[in-house]
């Protein structure tokens, strides 16, 4: 469904943009139908940047994107494609614009895309939309943002996306700001909507809940993939000594870090990449390295 | 004992009333001890990290004291706070990483926020600071755009606690941060506990497993009072409140996948805290709730160091 | 948040004294002038009377009623004041707007401009224009005010524009299909409607301000009367040598009060919209 190629961005920055910072590059897979992508790095990695890129917020600097094989950017209706592509952001609390009600949200859908539908039915649209994030209506439409706690917003955010019927969802690193327990609640509601046939492109870097929802990973290190495939083979035999120094620092309930015995021996593993057959080597940069598991080259990382 | 908090009561002022965010709150932090605290999003766990630095216009202290190193603190009064803020108690707010001006190069920033503190800044133990938190002095040379996430948040670790408070306090810390860097910075904050440069330390964090990793001692918070405060091991493996208990069974473990086992969430939210219902607030979620819980429980000792808020667990 | 800054308005000291002294003002300087059977420059009376029961202010060398001439002259600085604060906000508010919210070349072309404009010495300009088109109405010289001292404004709302860009609300709207002019004035403008008040006001006083200045130094309109052209009459005609207080002391007044009242209620406003601030 949707289709990265060889995509990249660079930024200027400093004074009169006079330096380049090269934030993506290269980047290329694919999210499917129904499928849970999971895009892990650490802050500055380039995975808000690729996932801005998607939801056309961010001009794309090479490569393309496309969407059913058509390039996102050759697409003029916007509108059109924000009623298939959809986005909700890490910060709850800045997606409201705190002098409205949070409600707005919804109405801005209504405005745009439903101009014509009755009050009466929009309203039992947007709480059925509600009730599908385990939101009660009566407790959150009517507040204002502040009122709301980050929890309730991030839901409202999921549930206005699925006022549309969209059949992507970008979700930028949506979790990292909720507790425990409703963290597992919207986990849980995303993978109810991957059953529904959406394709998720989950943004994360925390690990264990990459893991527990997605069925591929991509490792994105300085903007350029390091690892990626089915996840089960991504976190069983990481193949990259960055995935396995990841994976190393996960901090782990009845597990202290000194406990673990601390895998700094893996600088002394051969390249997997370099190991890999050369016809392995399907894609740039990438050898694959398993059916549908890709690493990059160590080597050249450490030089 | 460093820290005494004794029936600790701030409110927000609101037009529609006062939010009790902090409603009779008492604890004490020990020398030398992490406390990690913990607890749903908005159960007060932010308001108290404020109330301890400095009360902002809408916040009210109601009641209750606040001991620091045997000296009471006088929270209303923000005058009498200056001599507290900074040299003995220390904030590290949420979000103090992204709120780092851009335009301006890390060391000026830093000189300037010493300056408003009537601090001069002194290079060479800036510099030596950060060599301990694994940081090179060349980034006080560059821009905050120019580090990464769990760069920036070392360069403000070190900022805050450059004048050896002996409370320092660390909200949300972490949460932006991928895995290895949340490590480093973890790793950061136990150094300066074990190098004493301070003497304790609250870490306020959704991430219980790795608050786990560093702190002593864990406290949970629910819907403006505290819930459990236990050691650190005993509250991951035998917590005895009811919320906790399903906090912690919430959380995913490296290799845990939804088709395998799809961990469950705690049903139902928390109360408003502008109207706040009688007795145990967790009665509504709880599954164990019964008649006496209309009461409010006591915050008691049910084993050496470890305080529970919950009628059946006793 | 609406009701709530209204609350805050009823409560605070400062705005409501600041406006019920602008609201005296306006409403003698709309239904005062009506009063009189004469014009402002008509030379009704005696010169040089003291006030009396007849003519409240007394009158000028001339024998014209100063009371006519302060209730026109405010009607005359209300209307500066409002044409001059209305263009320079709405010139200000689109290049601020404009430039924070595109950037780019756009912003760093508009940015060039406003520092032109900034700099521009517009005594030195308003001299030239003076001296070859004449400054012959108070329309004309609003429209000189206005469009010289917008260039703050723009830098101003520039910046709470860009600042204002990159949070995420706007960027959900984007993902709305919200088109960019609706973003602007639905998203980003309601965010800063206490910003761009105040900014209003203080463009106002000092449009009142500058037009007072001009009209002493005698680069006034020609037509018409104004409290500066009654201050710059007076002091032309030696009004202080001769003693004739009630001829100068009511324009100078006015405009000391309705400045005065302005910043007062900008500080008030200010006290309303910044939570910061608020007494409670
Ligand atoms: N300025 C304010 N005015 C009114 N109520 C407020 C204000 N700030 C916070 N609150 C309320 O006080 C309660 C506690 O908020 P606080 O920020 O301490 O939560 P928290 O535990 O730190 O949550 P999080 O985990 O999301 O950071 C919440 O119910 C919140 O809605
Ligand atoms: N608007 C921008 N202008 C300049 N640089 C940017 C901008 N947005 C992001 N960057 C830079 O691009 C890199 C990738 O950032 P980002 O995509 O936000 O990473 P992540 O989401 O993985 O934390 C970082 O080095 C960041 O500083
Ligand atoms: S006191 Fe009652 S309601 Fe509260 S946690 Fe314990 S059992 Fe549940
Ligand atoms: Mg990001
Ligand atoms: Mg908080």
């Amino acid at each position: 469904m949707l289709k990265l190629d060889g995509v990249s961005k660079v930024y200027r920055v400093g004074a009169f943009g006079g330096r380049e910072l090269k934030a993506v590059s290269d980047v290329s897979f694919e999210v499917g139908e129904g499928e849970v992508v999971s895009l892990i790095g650490e802050s500055g990695s380039g995975k808000s940047t690729l996932g801005r890129m998607i939801l056309r917020l961010a001009s794309v600097s090479g490569g393309t994107i496309t969407l059913d094989g058509r390039d996102i950017t050759s697409i003029k209706d916007r509108k059109e494609y924000y009623r298939q592509v959809q986005g909700v952001f890490q910060d709850p609390f800045s997606c409201y614009n705190p002098v409205f009600r949070a409600d707005r949200v919804f109405a801005m859908i209504k405005e745009q895309y439903f101009p014509r539908a009755g009050a009466d039915e929009w309203r039992k649209r947007v709480e059925g939309a509600l009730e599908s994030v385990r939101l009660d209506p009566g407790n959150v439409l009517g507040k204002y943002p502040h009122q709301l706690s980050g929890g309730q917003l991030q839901r409202m955010l999921i549930a206005r996306a699925v006022l549309l019927d969209i059949r992507l969802l970008v979700a930028d690193e949506i979790i990292s700001m909720l507790d425990a327990s409703t963290r597992i609640d919207v986990l849980n509601l995303l993978a109810d909507l991957r059953a529904r046939g959406l394709g998720i492109l989950f943004v994360t870097h925390d690990l264990s809940l990459g893991n527990y929802v997605s069925d591929r990973t991509v490792v994105l290190r300085h903007g350029k993939i390091v690892e990626m495939g089915r996840t089960d083979l991504v976190f069983g035999s990481p193949a990259h000594p960055y995935t396995r120094s990841l994976l190393a620092s996960v901090p782990r309930l009845h597990a202290k870090w000194t406990d673990a015995e601390m895998t700094d021996a893996v600088e002394d593993v051969p390249c997997a990449y370099h190991e890999a057959p050369q016809e392995s080597r399907t894609r740039p940069g990438l050898a694959e390295i398993d059916s549908d598991h890709y690493v990059a080259c160590a080597d050249k990382e450490k030089a | 004992m460093a820290l005494n908090v004794t029936d600790l009561r701030v409110y927000y002022r609101t037009l529609r009333g006062e939010v009790k965010a902090l409603d009779g709150v008492t604890f004490s932090v020990a020398d030398g001890e992490i406390m990690g605290l913990a607890g749903e999003s908005g159960s007060g766990k932010s308001t108290l990290a404020k109330s301890l630095i400095r009360l902002d216009g809408r916040m009210r202290h109601v009641g209750g004291t606040v001991e620091l190193d045997g000296a009471a603190m006088p929270l209303s009064d923000d005058d009498a706070m200056d001599e507290f803020r900074f040299r003995k108690v220390s904030l590290i707010p949420q979000y103090s990483m992204s709120a780092l001006n851009p335009t301006r190069k890390i060391g000026r920033m830093v000189g300037e926020l010493l300056d408003s503190r009537g601090e001069r800044p002194d290079r060479a133990e800036l510099e030596r600071r950060l060599e301990l938190v694994g940081l090179s002095k060349d980034v006080l040379d560059r821009y905050p755009i120019e580090l990464s996430g769990g760069m920036k948040q070392r360069v403000v670790m070190v900022v805050s606690t450059l004048l050896n408070p002996s409370l320092l306090i660390a909200d949300e810390v972490t949460s932006a941060l991928d895995v290895s860097s949340q490590k480093a910075v973890a790793t950061t904050l136990l150094g300066f506990r074990d190098r004493g440069l301070v003497t304790s330390m609250m870490v306020v964090t959704h991430d219980i497993s790795l608050v786990y990793q560093i702190a002593d001692s864990i406290m949970v918070m629910y819907a403006g009072r505290l819930a459990e405060k236990a050691p650190a091991d005993v509250l991951v493996t035998a917590p005895r409140h009811p919320y906790t208990q399903q906090l912690v069974s919430a959380l995913p473990e490296v290799g845990v996948r939804y088709e395998d086992r799809r961990l469950a969430g705690i049903p139902g939210s928390p109360p408003s805290l502008l109207k706040p219902p009688g007795g145990c607030r967790f009665r509504d979620r709880c599954p164990l709730a019964f008649d006496q819980c209309a009461e409010q429980p006591p915050f008691a000792e049910v084993a050496p160091g470890h305080l529970v808020a919950c009628w059946k667990a006793e | 948040m609406r009701y709530e800054a209204l609350h805050f308005a009823l409560r605070n000291r400062k705005l409501v004294a600041g406006t019920v002294v602008i609201l005296v003002f306006l409403v003698a300087g709309l239904a005062g002038p009506l009063m009189f059977d004469h014009g402002p420059n008509d030379y009704v009376g005696p010169p040089m009377a003291a006030p009396s029961g007849e003519f409240w202010f007394g009158t000028t060398t001339f024998g014209q009623d100063v009371f006519a001439q302060f209730l026109y002259g405010l009607r005359a600085t209300f209307l500066v004041g409002v044409l001059g604060g209305v263009l320079a906000a709405a010139v200000g508010m689109v290049v601020g707007f404009v430039a924070g919210y595109r950037g780019g070349w756009v912003d760093e072309l508009l940015t060039m401009l406003t520092n032109i404009v900034l700099v521009l010495p517009a005594l030195v300009v308003l001299l030239i224009v003076n001296a070859y088109l004449g400054v012959r109405s108070i329309g004309v010289q609003a429209l000189f005010i206005g469009l010289t001292s917008w260039p703050w404004a723009a830098r101003a709302i520039r910046a709470q524009t860009f600042s204002l860009r990159s949070r995420d609300f706007v960027d959900l709207a984007r993902l709305s299909g919200v088109r960019t002019p609706r973003i602007i004035l639905r998203e980003i403008a309601p965010n800063m409607s206490s910003y761009l008040f105040l900014t209003f006001i203080l463009l106002f006083g000092s449009a009142i301000l500058i037009a007072a200045s001009l009209d002493f130094i005698g680069l006034g309109p020609t037509e018409g009367v104004s409290l500066g052209l009654m201050l710059n009459n007076a002091a032309r005609w030696s009004a202080l040598q001769l003693g004739l207080w009630w001829w100068f002391i009511p324009p100078g007044a006015g405009i000391t009060a309705i400045v005065g009242a302005l910043y007062v209620m900008n500080v008030g406003l200010d006290e309303v919209f910044n939570p910061k601030l608020r007494e409670m």
